[in-house]
């Protein structure tokens, strides 16, 4: 089983049209694991079926009982985040502000505060119409840690890939160049650098390989929207020539992108033109690098 | 005047928007410009201005003594991050993991993990004309962001006289950093495209916002491509669709050199003027 990472840097650059191609053309052969966890979209591409679902918890949020507390103060004393403000006379942990990180409890001279885990969001598996399964989440709105959630969606696709005996697992990478992206990246056989030729592609491209370049992974490069700045392409691909990076392909810019989009579907599906048989040759680029 | 540019995801405008309505604002009236992206911040590619500060921010990590300590592990055992770990006869600290709660530090009976400061990252500010612009951008392999952006926040509130017109651009997502970005702000614009991905990213863009009970309005950039979903969506909610970007080739080139855009294409002006009514009609709110 070979583990197929994509990511952009930042977002917009068509890195979720992309791998949701690359997963329909693997049909079968192919897991899915949507690690992009903070904007989750691919499932509006692979009409998943949710079968089944689990909550995912990560953290921990300080509460204070009310019954229990003799309004001493420590708490509020020791706590570098703000969190305790006093309301009502009551000592009260404003949720937005509290860090988890236990220190009032460990104070608290009445065992007044207990520390409640935090549901840090949920993650599914579903049979999609590729005929193969897909591994996706979603993270809960203020959440800490995508990270602890994209390494559950990659392992969970992972081991589901190694019993059903599939060729590949392709990972819908994190944006940024933080722990959830290193938790995208982490075991990968090969990555697919998403990019477009404009300054901040250029920019974000280089910060994010620094990134694979430190975990040594082998890389190749899409170059989207190709024709929109030939300057900057060209500066692109002189890049790739001096990191040693595959140059894959370049698609050139194309509304269909959005289209097929906008109809639910994959660009190889609903474009049986030039963008179709770009991409149909990079899968099979893909694959013969991996092998 | 505070105002945060948002977007569930990133790559749909929110840089471009933040960037040009604060240099199109800035030539009638002094505007602080944030970039609180502080992973990847890119504000600074399209402004051109000058240095005038910069300074290093750091958080406060422990560190330990060696010849007083006990090896007692209750630093061990009190952070909540595993940021500190008894390795046989040493107490190794993992300063990117560290939320800085001070447990470990203040808990330690022999007092030998005093806190110290490490880098987190920089902060700069340039200036240009009215326009004053702001960026942190954090060290590569740092965790916490919202330390930074934190800090960011405090530097601008001590630089600037409240009454001036605060345009933040805010990290992508819905996850902690966005949320320290964007609480203490008068107003959200979320930006988004009109497709089927923009409509999903805006929907968890609106619930966060509405849970941190912020006025909003929304920007839909690359207007005309896609469908009427997005639109649709706003007018059913009763959410304020503020401003329209067209969908435009040149749009796409002047941003890729990293042109503002506001400068030669004038129907990029007419909308930015919309948003700048509405900021008018909220300040004269505010301030009544
Ligand atoms: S858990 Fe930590 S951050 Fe939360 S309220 Fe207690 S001391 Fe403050
Ligand atoms: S430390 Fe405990 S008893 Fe004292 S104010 Fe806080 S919650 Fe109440
Ligand atoms: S708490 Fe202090 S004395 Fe105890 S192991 Fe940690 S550093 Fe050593
Ligand atoms: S300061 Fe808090 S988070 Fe940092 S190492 Fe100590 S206990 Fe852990």
């Amino acid at each position: 089983m070979k583990e197929i990472v994509v990511i952009s840097g930042k977002g917009g650059t068509g890195k979720t049209s992309l791998t949701a191609s690359f997963a329909y053309l693997g049909g079968k052969d192919v897991i899915v694991a949507d690690c992009d966890v903070d904007a989750a979209d691919m499932h509006m591409l692979l009409e998943p079926d949710f079968e089944k679902a689990e909550d995912f918890y990560s953290g921990e949020v300080a509460f204070v009982i009310q019954e229990d507390c003799i309004r001493c103060g420590k708490c509020k004393d020791v706590c570098r985040f703000d969190a305790i403000p006093i309301i009502n006379n009551q000592y009260v942990v404003d949720p937005l502000n509290c860090e988890g990180c236990g220190y009032c409890a460990r104070v608290c001279p009445t065992r007044a505060i207990e520390n409640n885990s935090l549901k840090a969001g949920q993650w599914f598996v579903s049979n999609i119409k590729t005929g193969s399964i897909m591994v996706h989440a979603r993270l809960s709105i203020g959440a800490d840690n995508s990270g602890k959630l994209v390494a559950k969606v990659k392992n969970e696709a992972k081991s589901l890939a190694q019993k059903e005996e599939k060729d590949y697992v392709i990972v819908d990478g994190s944006p940024g160049v933080g722990c959830p992206v290193v938790s995208s990246l982490s075991g990968a056989a090969f990555v697919v650098l998403v990019t477009e030729p404009t300054v901040s592609g250029l920019h974000d491209l280089k910060r994010v390989f620094e990134l694979v370049h430190k975990f040594n992974i082998k890389a190749g490069c899409i170059i989207n929207k190709s024709d929109i700045n030939t300057g900057v392409t060209a500066e692109i691909e002189s890049f790739l020539r001096k990191e040693n990076i595959v140059h894959l392909c370049n698609l050139p810019y194309d509304e269909s992108f959005t289209k097929a989009m906008t109809n639910g579907q994959t660009i190889v599906e609903y474009d049986n033109n030039h963008l179709a048989e770009i991409i149909s040759d990079t899968w099979e680029k893909v694959k013969e690098i991996v092998q | 005047m505070k105002i945060a540019i948002a977007s569930g995801k990133g790559g749909t405008g929110k840089t471009t928007l933040s960037t040009n309505l604060a240099s199109y604002l800035s030539e009638r009236e002094q505007v602080v410009l944030t970039d609180l992206d502080v992973e990847e911040p890119n504000s600074g590619l399209f402004i051109t201005a000058g240095l005038v500060h910069e300074e290093d921010k750091f958080k406060m990590v422990p560190q330990w003594i060696e010849d007083k300590c006990t090896l007692c592990g209750i630093c061990q055992r009190v952070c909540n991050f595993h940021a500190v770990i008894q390795l046989g006869q040493m107490i190794m600290v993992f300063p990117e993991l560290c939320h800085g709660c001070y447990a470990c530090s203040e808990l330690c009976p022999e007092d030998t993990l005093p806190m110290i400061p490490k880098k987190m990252g920089k902060l700069r500010h340039f200036r240009k004309g009215n326009l004053e612009f702001i960026e942190s951008r954090l060290e590569i392999g740092e965790e916490q962001a919202v330390p930074l952006i934190k800090q960011t926040h405090q530097y601008i509130d001590g630089n600037f006289p409240k009454e001036v017109i605060r345009i933040y651009d805010s990290p992508p997502g819905t996850s902690c950093p966005v949320i320290e970005a964007v609480k203490d702000t008068d107003f959200v614009i979320l930006i988004t495209e009109p497709t089927p991905f923009g409509l999903h990213d805006l929907k968890l863009a609106v619930e966060t916002v509405k849970e941190l009970g912020k006025r909003f309005g929304v920007v839909i950039n690359r207007y005309g491509i896609g469908n009427d979903d997005v639109v649709d969506y706003c007018t059913g909610e009763g959410i304020p669709i503020l401003a329209k970007i067209p969908n435009d080739r040149r749009i796409a080139e002047r941003y890729s050199k990293g042109q503002l855009l506001y400068t030669t294409i004038p129907e990029v002006r007419d909308e930015l003027d919309k948003i700048v009514a509405h900021i008018d009609k909220l300040k004269k709110g505010v301030s009544s």
